[in-house]
């Protein structure tokens, strides 16, 4: 029992990811009927912005004075971080301290800026070219994307903590009244959860209550119509996109601390998130939440040693089975609606 | 001749001339000129030039014709790889067994994914096929490991078994005690060539499959394969089932793929799983696409290109640079290789990404078509003073 | 003798009865119209008799064998093609090219794995495709991509491919809809000659009624998914019922 509840929990984080990125595919997809090759490569970028800022902050000059004499008797020289220097002792403590979480600040104008960039300078141009031509053109821009980025920071994951008051765990065992030990979940795990479901919940909520969500709900479900009205869709899609690389680029800087962002892994994310997106159902955003956390806790579950010893690497391809046979037996998906990208 | 019209003839009798002079032409420059880097006329690169060739004919006849965009394509090539070595380990290092298990195996397992693949079309199918080939991936570096050696990657060794093998039987991939890496060297004056029988056994191979696939494009087969890729619904209603069309377009690419794989494991007795991730189904696409899709000549070429220029970009490191731009006066050199920097060497893959989007934006035809419109640019000028009017005859 | 037997068929979309005991006969070597106001189920109908719908009750029988559960290529081999409402023609392919394929799926039927002979070399299918071009007034445009037609070309094109088949009943999807008054004249004339030069029964959906009355044996008129009345076009024209039915349909336009 206390196993299978860690393994939940286990599958919330990826889940959580996983669904973000889903999401903003979905977006895309369902505003422009555009199939982007190149949202994994935001994800990447965002955990990257998390990487910056840590690295901004730890930026450093040698003391003028030196604080004393090393063992040869020469005079030793500290390394003193500018933002002591500039934001005192304690405060920049807590700044570096907590680089991760003022990424976020600092990335929501990067990605949204990235996000327009691509639009109206690639994506635009492919409203009208045929599905497999997107694909390729992202699919270009995501390679191009993922080796700038291993072109300034390196091949290697590059290790960026949560803040110091995060970094425990949490014994989860003990408030259900399991053993001590039995259940424990890092306590940046759960915030990641708690941070994704804000975010899902802040998205659904503005494309429901707001004027603005309205026309784009209403374009995904007829674009043509919405076109008709008068209504320029086209904007609000460009902001769409920003808003829907912001939600991916989000979803990396958080993730940061929980796996180390290294320059594949918007590629690595990007495959099973399109795998989501089908599972979910093509232009569904429901669908590409609850897909996102079922096959993020199917994922967890099946790397269980009990469940490993009788299907060996089943972990390794759940997610994929799994993806066969919805298509094959939902072809569109758990919540897919009627005639989304149907020949 | 040979059941082709002159016009495709004269194709593949000039793909031939040129692999058969491939070692002569490729290498152009002395070999101890500052150019001879950019010689290409070695067995290693030559060999993959028409591998690659090979499978990039391969999923033209289903990317080219049918209009199906597979992402998984590098898994077969994988599957056949695999299934060289094993041939090589357990049966002989004669290649022939090798290279024909490597295309059977590889149908079967194309059956297998194209039959499920393909009940869907579209994206979907896009995605499936990569949801494939992820599969076999992670799977070749899991729980496949005692057949595929995981990471370190299926290697043959001298405890192998080896039934048919005598005890004088050579131990490298052979054809008939030929071995792959035999090769015999022309100096003449300050050039030299290299004439490997590895080389020449893949070049007649790919012009084989280059053969093969002329006859598939000129086809009532081939003709109805693009008929799935202008109308399905025509053809449903025409009293064709395009199910069976496009599986079989889809297991002959595959066995292509696996042809290729096999000839990369008897060319260097090895196979491991990074030959079949996506970025390999995505390499395939590229040259397939940068060629010219649903051309005959394209996909060739594109294979061609790009293999030269990952083994020229891969080796200029900015020591080449400053040699090139000495010329220059220093700040200016300085900043140039600085901006060439990122692309060369260890960046070849920023340039590819790059050259893909630019293909996809500017030259969806490809290199072909970029050819034709080049052509057709000159002979415009030409006629002009003839045909006052600008219009010509009207297309063949 | 009739040729194509509607028994009973019923079909629901959710709550809408989109066809209601549909009960219909085609005879051999006629040329039927179907007629009724929009949302009548005329094209649920057509979708019926070539596969594309399968309908909750009822039997389809064409030449004494049922449709019923066969997909759209298995009911074209029977004899059945379907012409449709804007032409469906291979329009990445050369005009020859379009008018072999029907050619080859008569003589090779759903699957044939010939790829090894040249297209050029199957005598057979190159000349039949020849002579239906040229029957059809197509064989100066052979070597033309089959997009850049006129649309008069192209609904041409449609149904020679069509007829290169020799289907013992041609199904027509409102063919002369969108068309100018010359194309619709030109249409006409052409399916009469069709008739007249062919051992075939020709189904006709359409909502112009002129063409309908140039054209038709009977007239079958449909509302609400059931068939109100059939008879010949001289006693249809003055069918109070048929009146009725066009007359609802222009007040809820109004």
């Amino acid at each position: 029992m206390d196993a299978i509840l860690l393994q939940l929990l286990n599958g919330l984080d990826k889940g959580s990811a996983y669904a973000l990125i889903a999401l903003g595919l979905t977006l895309i997809f369902g505003t422009l009927g555009v199939v982007n090759f190149a949202h994994g490569a935001i994800f990447m970028i965002g955990a990257f912005c998390a990487v910056t800022l840590s690295k901004i902050f730890s930026l450093s000059h040698l003391a003028s004075e030196p604080s004393g004499t090393d063992f040869l008797g020469k005079p030793k020289y500290e390394d003193i971080l500018y933002i002591k220097e500039w934001f005192g002792e304690s405060a920049g403590a807590w700044m570096l301290d907590w680089s991760v979480p003022l990424s976020i600040l600092f990335a929501i104008p990067v990605m949204i800026a990235i996000g327009f960039i691509m639009e109206r300078g690639l994506i635009k141009h492919f409203y009208k070219r045929p599905h497999a031509d997107q694909i390729l053109v992202t699919f270009g821009l995501a390679i191009v994307l993922q080796e700038v980025i291993k072109y300034f920071y390196g091949a290697n994951p590059i290790p960026t903590a949560a803040p110091e008051a995060f970094r425990g765990s949490f014994d989860f065992g003990v408030l259900l009244g399991f053993d001590p030990n039995a259940i424990i979940y890092p306590y940046w795990r759960l915030i990641y959860f708690a941070f994704s479901a804000l975010i899902i919940g802040g998205v659904f909520a503005f494309l429901q209550f707001t004027t603005f969500g309205m026309v784009v709900r209403a374009g995904m479900a007829d674009r043509e119509t919405v076109g008709l009205l008068g209504i320029n869709i086209d904007k609000r899609f460009t902001i769409m996109f920003g808003i829907a690389a912001a939600v991916a680029g989000l979803a990396g800087v958080m993730y940061a601390p929980i796996n180390s962002p290294n320059y594949h892994m918007g590629m690595d994310f990007l495959v099973l998130s399109f795998v989501v997106v089908v599972v979910g159902g093509m232009g569904s955003l429901p669908g590409a939440v609850l897909a996102g956390f079922l096959l993020g806790i199917l994922e967890s579950f099946a790397s269980m040693n009990e469940v490993k010893n009788i299907l060996p690497g089943i972990d390794q391809i759940i997610i994929y089975v799994v993806a066969i046979i919805i298509l094959l037996t939902r072809p569109r998906g758990l919540m897919g609606r009627k005639g989304v990208m149907e020949e | 001749m040979l059941g082709l019209n002159k016009k495709d003839l004269g194709v593949l009798l000039l793909v031939a001339l040129l692999a058969l002079a491939a070692p002569i032409l490729l290498n152009p420059f002395p070999a101890d000129s500052g150019m001879a880097q950019f010689n290409a006329g070695y067995p290693d690169l030559m060999q993959r030039f028409v591998i690659f060739g090979i499978f990039a004919i391969g999923y033209n006849i289903l990317f080219g014709l049918t209009g199906y965009l597979s992402f998984g394509h590098a898994a077969f090539l994988g599957v056949g790889s695999y299934s060289a070595v094993w041939m090589m380990k357990l049966l002989s290092m004669n290649v022939i067994p090798a290279i024909v298990l490597s295309v059977i195996v590889a149908g079967l397992f194309s059956v297998v994914i194209g039959y499920v693949s393909l009940r869907r079309s579209g994206i979907y199918f896009s995605i499936l096929t990569l949801a494939f080939a992820q599969m076999s991936f992670n799977l070749a570096y899991s729980v496949l490991t005692p057949i595929t050696n995981g990471e370190t990657g299926l290697q043959i060794s001298l405890s192998d078994p080896r039934v048919l093998d005598g005890a004088n039987a050579p131990s490298y991939p052979n054809l008939f005690g030929a071995q792959m890496n035999s090769a015999a060297t022309l100096e003449l004056g300050s050039w030299s060539f290299t004439f490997s029988v590895g080389y020449y056994l893949c070049a007649f191979l790919m012009l084989v499959a280059f053969y093969i696939s002329i006859r598939i494009f000129r086809s009532p087969f081939g003709l109805m394969l693009r008929a799935v890729k202008s109308n399905q619904q025509r053809m449903n209603y025409t009293g064709l089932n395009t199910k069976p069309y496009t599986l079989a377009a889809f297991v002959i690419s595959g066995m292509y793929a696996g042809l290729a794989g096999g000839l990369l494991a008897s060319m260097d007795p090895l196979a491991g799983a990074e030959r079949m991730q996506w970025t390999a189904s995505g390499e395939v696409v590229l040259m397939t696409i940068l060629g010219g899709a649903g051309t005959l000549l394209g996909p060739v070429l594109g294979a061609g290109f790009i293999k030269y220029f990952e083994n020229i970009f891969s080796k200029i490191n900015d020591n080449v640079l400053h040699g090139w731009f000495s010329f220059m006066p220093d700040g200016l050199e300085d900043f140039i290789v600085t901006i060439i920097h990122p692309f060369v060497g260890k960046g070849w893959h920023l340039t590819l990404g790059l050259l893909f989007m630019l293909v996809v934006i500017f030259l969806p035809g490809g290199l072909v078509e970029g050819g034709q419109r080049i052509g057709r640019m000159f002979r415009r000028k030409k006629s002009d003073p003839n045909t006052p009017d600008g219009e010509t005859t009207p297309a063949e | 003798m009739n040729i194509l037997e509607i028994k009973n068929v019923n079909k629901r979309f959710g709550g809408l009865q989109a066809l209601g005991n549909v009960n219909l006969n085609v005879a051999e070597n006629t040329v039927h119209a179907i007629i009724g106001p929009n949302g009548a189920g005329k094209s649920t109908l057509l979708n019926v008799l070539v596969g594309k719908l399968i309908p909750d009750t009822g039997s389809v029988m064409f030449d004494g064998q049922s449709v019923l559960g066969r997909k759209p290529y298995e009911i074209n081999q029977m004899g059945i093609s379907r012409v449709f409402q804007t032409p469906e023609i291979f329009d990445d392919l050369s005009v020859q090219e379009n008018m072999l394929i029907p050619c080859f799926a008569k003589r090779d039927g759903a699957f044939a794995m010939n790829g090894y002979n040249s297209v050029g070399s199957q005598q057979d299918v190159m000349d039949k495709a020849e002579e239906m071009l040229v029957e059809m007034k197509l064989a100066d445009k052979r070597h033309m991509h089959a997009a850049s037609m006129s649309r008069g070309d192209k609904r041409r094109l449609e149904i020679a491919m069509c007829l290169a088949q020799d289907p013992r009943l041609l199904l027509l999807d409102e063919p002369t809809a969108g068309m100018a008054r010359a194309d619709t004249n030109n249409t006409i004339d052409l399916l009469k000659q069709i008739k007249e030069e062919r051992d075939i029964t020709i189904a006709i959906i359409e909502h112009d009624m002129h063409v309908v009355f140039s054209l038709a044996e009977r007239i079958t008129v449909l509302a609400q998914g059931t068939p109100l009345v059939e008879d010949t076009p001289d006693n249809i024209k003055g069918h109070p019922k048929v009146r009725e039915a066009y007359l609802g349909e222009s007040q809820v336009a109004a």
